[in-house]
């Protein structure tokens, strides 16, 4: 659930409380434990357990085997490139958020309004979503309705249903539903941002345009490197519930929705084969950890978050 | 001049508002398709899906809560309080324990924990799902209350740690020398500052147990220990013939998200700003 954090850990940890007491360093040990034991369980024994498993087959070492299968199923290759193409939202995601942030730090009236109107999406669940927009793309549906009475009734189409468009409506389906966090997160930082700076580029003339490309923007770069990586691993690794909900866990028509992560489901639960589902689990984590690394690099090279 | 000036800043504010509640329109309007369909007839919603009810109906209602909607309902309540109130309890020890005794590799220790935030939940679903084969847990709650409480734990820790380090140290060692054990001074002075941070901690968890669909899929497959996420999922194929069902039984599912959202928006928007969260 939770991706990344805008504040660096590191921050939490280097001011210490000099004056307090620090009677016996294990104090703590009570405390912690509970949750220790249960990130422990969860976390670390999956993870030894998943490496551990993508070397085997049926118990016995298979050295890299199950990574080669993997990597050479043109299944799996059909899935990451449609990972890979959905990537290219996360642009289009940061554009939207950002704007649409920009233009509300600058309305007054109705802010709240449009606030929560256009965050709702995000609250709602996805199968929810998938039923709805299932229903709303069909062919005889909704919009292709809304296409006729404009007079643009040559635009409709089976939205869902063609394979040439199933991956990109899907696309769309995540911006519908995913702009709202990064509105609200962006126009979170800009609030917080001193007055003064817009104030003083009022004064001195400079244009909306002006003033947000040369000022707002760069001032909000920390901030985008961390939006661009939190969206890049949902659309690596978070996007199974569309792909699942909106084509009954086929990812179809045909394969032309198939994702990395309904691979994984699908050689674990149908083709009852959970070392090569074990293999695909540790390359996307790979990717996941990838993404992550490159974060924190950029991150360091641009100061941290959050003050 | 002047006069020049205030009419472009009132085509760019007119422009603003336009643009916004275009976009407005497009968030709310598959809500809207959901919420009126489910009180239409079939026929009323295949002539024009965008009609208004004017005589609504509320057969579909009866009829999606006739189904087992209402026992998935109580289980989606049961496991969300659960695994969210468990998890905000061990999490808010395990802040304070890391907060009040610095020990070397406390950064190191929070640092990982952060990390695993982003692990996704698909790559410990297999390793998962056999040892739950092996403990026999599979279609139990306790199974999948243990996960959640354990994917939810990173974010949960870390907001709590964060927040109680904002707490003043001189209030803090007023307590310490009047001789309050470290117990004391949780219970009767952190706790009841950490009113906010707690709330936050329970909407944004909440609605992540609520929506969330994988693990509920792998481990709760028996009918009756289905999630409502994971009956909702399958109620489109079973009545892909009778929309208003399917349109009353997702404005049912969204319900209690929609109340905690108008309830707690402030505390959402708090959460998720302050440690960027993903609700899948």
């Amino acid at each position: 659930m939770p991706v990344a954090t805008t504040a660096s850990a590191s921050t939490v940890a280097t001011k210490p409380r000099s004056k307090r007491k620090r009677d016996t360093s294990w104090g703590f040990l009570p405390w912690v434990a509970p949750a220790a034991v249960t990130i422990l369980f969860v976390f670390g024994y999956s993870l030894y357990q998943l490496f551990t498993q993508s070397l085997q087959y049926q118990g016995t070492w298979a050295g890299l085997d199950n990574f080669k299968i993997v990597l050479s199923d043109p299944l799996f290759r059909t899935a990451i490139a449609h990972n890979a193409l959905l990537l290219l939202v996360v642009p289009i995601l940061l554009a939207l958020a950002m704007s649409l942030a920009i233009l509300l730090f600058e309305t007054r009236r109705g802010l709240r309004g449009y606030r929560a109107t256009l965050f709702f999406p995000y609250i709602l669940p996805i199968p929810v979503v998938g039923v709805v927009f299932g229903q709303l793309l069909q062919f005889h549906g909704a919009l292709n309705k809304v296409f006729g009475a404009v007079g643009l009734g040559g635009l409709a189409s089976d939205w869902l249903g063609d394979p040439s468009r199933a991956l990109w409506t899907m696309a769309a389906i995540i911006v519908w539903k995913e702009v709202g966090f990064g509105i609200i997160l962006f126009l979170a930082r800009l609030i917080s941002l001193p007055t003064e700076v817009f104030e003083a580029a009022r004064l001195d003339g400079a244009g909306f345009f002006r003033t947000h490309l040369r000022i707002t923007i760069p001032m909000l770069r920390p901030l985008i490197f961390f939006y661009i990586v939190n969206e890049a691993i949902v659309m690596v690794s978070w996007v199974f519930n569309y792909v699942y909900v909106m084509t009954n866990g086929q990812g179809g028509p045909g394969t032309s929705t198939v994702v990395s992560e309904l691979y994984i489901y699908r050689a674990a639960f149908q083709d009852q084969h959970p070392e090569l589902a074990a293999a695909a689990s540790v390359l996307l984590f790979a990717a996941t950890l990838i993404l992550v690394v490159g974060f924190f690099r950029l991150q360091r090279g641009e100061g941290t978050f959050g003050e | 001049m002047k006069g020049h000036t205030l009419s472009t800043q009132r085509l760019g504010a007119l422009l603003r508002h336009f643009v916004l509640i275009i976009f407005s329109i497009g968030a709310l309007a598959p809500v809207y398709l959901m919420v009126s369909g489910a009180f239409k007839s079939q026929d009323e919603f295949l002539r024009n899906p965008w009609s208004f009810p004017t005589a609504p109906h509320f057969g579909a209602f009866k009829s999606a809560l006739s189904d087992q909607l209402g026992r998935w309902f109580l289980n989606s309540m049961f496991l969300t309080v659960t695994a969210v109130g468990i998890t905000v309890a061990i999490g808010a020890l395990a802040a304070w324990g890391l907060v009040h005794w610095p020990f070397r590799g406390r950064g190191t220790v929070l640092g990982i924990t952060v990390s695993l935030m982003v692990v996704p939940p698909v790559v410990l679903l297999i390793p998962l799902f056999q040892m739950g084969a092996r403990l026999g847990w599979i279609s139990t709650f306790r199974i999948v209350v243990l996960i959640y409480v354990g994917l939810m734990l990173p974010f949960s820790v870390y907001l709590l740690a964060n927040f109680f380090r904002t707490i003043p140290p001189s209030i803090l060692e007023a307590a310490s020398i009047d001789g309050a054990s470290a117990w004391r001074t949780f219970r009767s002075i952190v706790l009841p500052l950490s009113g906010p941070p707690v709330v936050t901690l329970f909407v944004v968890n909440l609605l992540w147990v609520w929506n969330e669909l994988l693990l509920a899929l792998v481990f709760l497959q028996s009918d009756s220990k289905k999630t409502l996420m994971v009956g909702i999922t399958g109620f489109q194929s079973r009545y892909s013939l009778d929309i208003p069902t399917v349109m009353a039984g997702m404005s049912i599912a969204t319900l209690p998200l929609v109340l905690t959202y108008l309830f707690g928006q402030r505390y959402f928007i708090q959460g998720l700003t302050s440690g960027g969260v993903k609700g899948e």
